[in-house]
């Protein structure tokens, strides 16, 4: 099992989380005007990074709130988490990401 | 080489000789500098493809390229379940299709695959799942796949080690589907690997692909390797969990998530389980393998992740799941436990598909279930490779779904991971 630090309350194992997918998907600013390839590209369409990914947690038996965080797919290690809103760290650079 | 043709008569003569002058199955082939087509991935999927290619569409230069061993990926790593009873039309005769070639695959390939049509039960633990599963079961029926309904008790009948009795998710009856069963998964490898092998197809191991080369019109015309270039004007990529990242040497993104599913066995034990049994909503899958082995399947992890491994917890919930449905389990020891990488699509169903690079063909998103069509997918993408179209059974199987909006929603169908 993972253990995850969230930005809020610090390290929790994985259980007391849900993960939520890739980070800094923006919802289209003018869904209107989207065209039905643009929607696929939001929807469904994402990186699948073998490597260093940025994606979304939210420590449901916790504190409740959502944050992003750095984890290498090829081993699991995390490299850092940080708050929504946030830019992504550079992954070089894991000592930025507190 | 020719190939050794198997029978019991050839059996008889080498126990008689001291097993000498077996062959090897297939050549170790080193690449050539160019190539009519080549399937990046050496799984059941992607053998099987270069299999038909050779055969069915008479291309003389094909190869496989495997980064790793044939079938060293998800065709060794997944539960050997095979069954078709799929919701949608679109998906049901894909899979039927895969269980049609199955049941002559042995004598085709003359390799003995070990089809067991032993039947599949799908069980059914609540009001929903009993509304879902009797909808899946008349879909089937109007479709022509087999698929029927079953009682607790019949379930029973079918299944004795199977508790039908108070425990917290009871059994409220299960769907049957008589000509599912299980395969030999490393069989249907060595099967495909010999069989394309002896038409000249080159299967190519220790060999990954770095970079896929285009042309000044954006065509594919060559594959950077760890073995060096080759050339080839037509690419299908058969490469599971690491289509992603394949797929992103062409300046391609697809709708894919790769999650770790694991599976374990337990310590072999007499034949004591006639069947295979799944329950999506307890999330634990179980067969025995003819070794004797319980051969049971976890679920996926919650998060993306290429590490083949996967988190401890989620197995002890299959078992968990296994030891109430089944308590005559409660005290076997498990062997071995593992981890594939599998590439979910949104929808849940795969895609086969030519893709905007021409030339470039893929096969992927079979997710946790894709061992079951694996003559069937092999099958419709050597067609859509050779022909540059899609065969009509895998035509609805698109990329360009997702954006149409046509999906072949078989995650909503079954509400659960499957």
């Amino acid at each position: 099992m993972l253990l995850i630090a969230c930005p809020y309350c610090g390290v929790r194992p994985e259980l007391e989380f849900v993960y939520g997918g890739q980070a800094h998907v923006a919802r289209p600013a003018d869904p209107d005007t989207l065209s039905a390839k643009d929607w696929a590209d939001f929807l469904y369409m994402r990186d699948n990074t073998r490597g260093v990914h940025a994606e979304r947690w939210r420590h449901t038996h916790g504190c409740g709130r959502f944050f992003n965080a750095l984890r290498d797919t090829r081993s699991d290690q995390f490299l850092g988490s940080y708050c929504i809103g946030a830019p992504a760290p550079t992954a070089h650079d894991p000592q930025a990401t507190r | 080489m020719t190939m050794q043709r198997y029978s019991a008569l050839s059996l008889l003569g080498r126990a008689l000789t001291g097993h000498r002058g077996w062959q090897p199955q297939w050549r170790r082939a080193s690449p050539r500098p160019d190539y009519d087509a080549v399937i990046v991935g050496g799984g059941g999927h992607g053998l099987g493809a270069a299999y038909y290619l050779a055969a069915e569409h008479r291309l003389a230069r094909v190869a496989v390229l495997e980064k790793g061993w044939i079938g060293g990926g998800n065709t060794g790593r997944n539960t050997t379940i095979i069954r078709s009873n799929y919701l949608f039309d679109e998906s049901a005769a894909l899979y039927d299709h895969a269980l049609k070639l199955w049941e002559h695959l042995s004598q085709v390939l003359n390799y003995n695959v070990m089809l067991s049509q032993r039947g599949v039960l799908m069980l059914a633990h609540s009001v929903h799942d009993v509304q879902v599963i009797k909808r899946h079961v008349h879909a089937n029926r109007a479709s022509g796949v087999d698929n029927e309904w079953l009682s607790p008790q019949q379930a029973k009948e079918f299944c004795p080690p199977l508790n039908i009795g108070d425990i917290r998710y009871p059994v409220l009856g299960a769907a049957l589907q008589r000509r599912g069963g299980t395969a030999r998964h490393d069989a249907v490898a060595w099967g495909y690997a010999r069989a394309a092998d002896a038409l000249g197809v080159d299967i190519i191991e220790n060999c990954e692909v770095t970079g896929i080369r285009r042309d000044a019109h954006g065509a594919v015309e060559a594959l950077d390797t760890t073995r060096g270039v080759i050339r080839t004007p037509k690419v299908g990529v058969a490469a599971a969990g690491h289509t992603s990242v394949v797929m992103k040497m062409a300046g391609l993104r697809l709708p894919l998530e790769s999650y770790p599913l694991q599976a374990l066995v337990s310590e072999p034990v007499k034949p004591v389980f006639p069947c295979v049994v799944m329950s999506n909503s307890m999330h634990a899958y179980i067969s025995q393998s003819d070794k004797g082995e319980l051969v049971i399947g976890a679920g996926t992890d919650a998060y993306t992740s290429y590490t083949q491994r996967g988190g401890l917890h989620i197995s002890a919930h299959a078992l968990e799941a296994v030891c109430e449905l089944f308590p005559i389990f409660r005290r076997l020891r498990m062997l071995r436990n593992w981890g594939g990488i599998v590439d979910l699509t949104p929808d849940r169903s795969p895609i086969i598909a030519k893709t905007a690079v021409p030339g470039l063909y893929v096969n992927c998103g079979w997710g946790t279930g894709g061992f079951k069509a694996t003559p069937g997918s092999a099958h419709v993408f050597a067609w859509t490779i050779a022909r540059d179209e899609p065969h009509p059974i895998n035509a609805p199987f698109t990329i360009e779904r997702f954006r149409d909006g046509h999906l072949i929603d078989e995650a909503a169908a079954a509400a659960v991971a499957h």
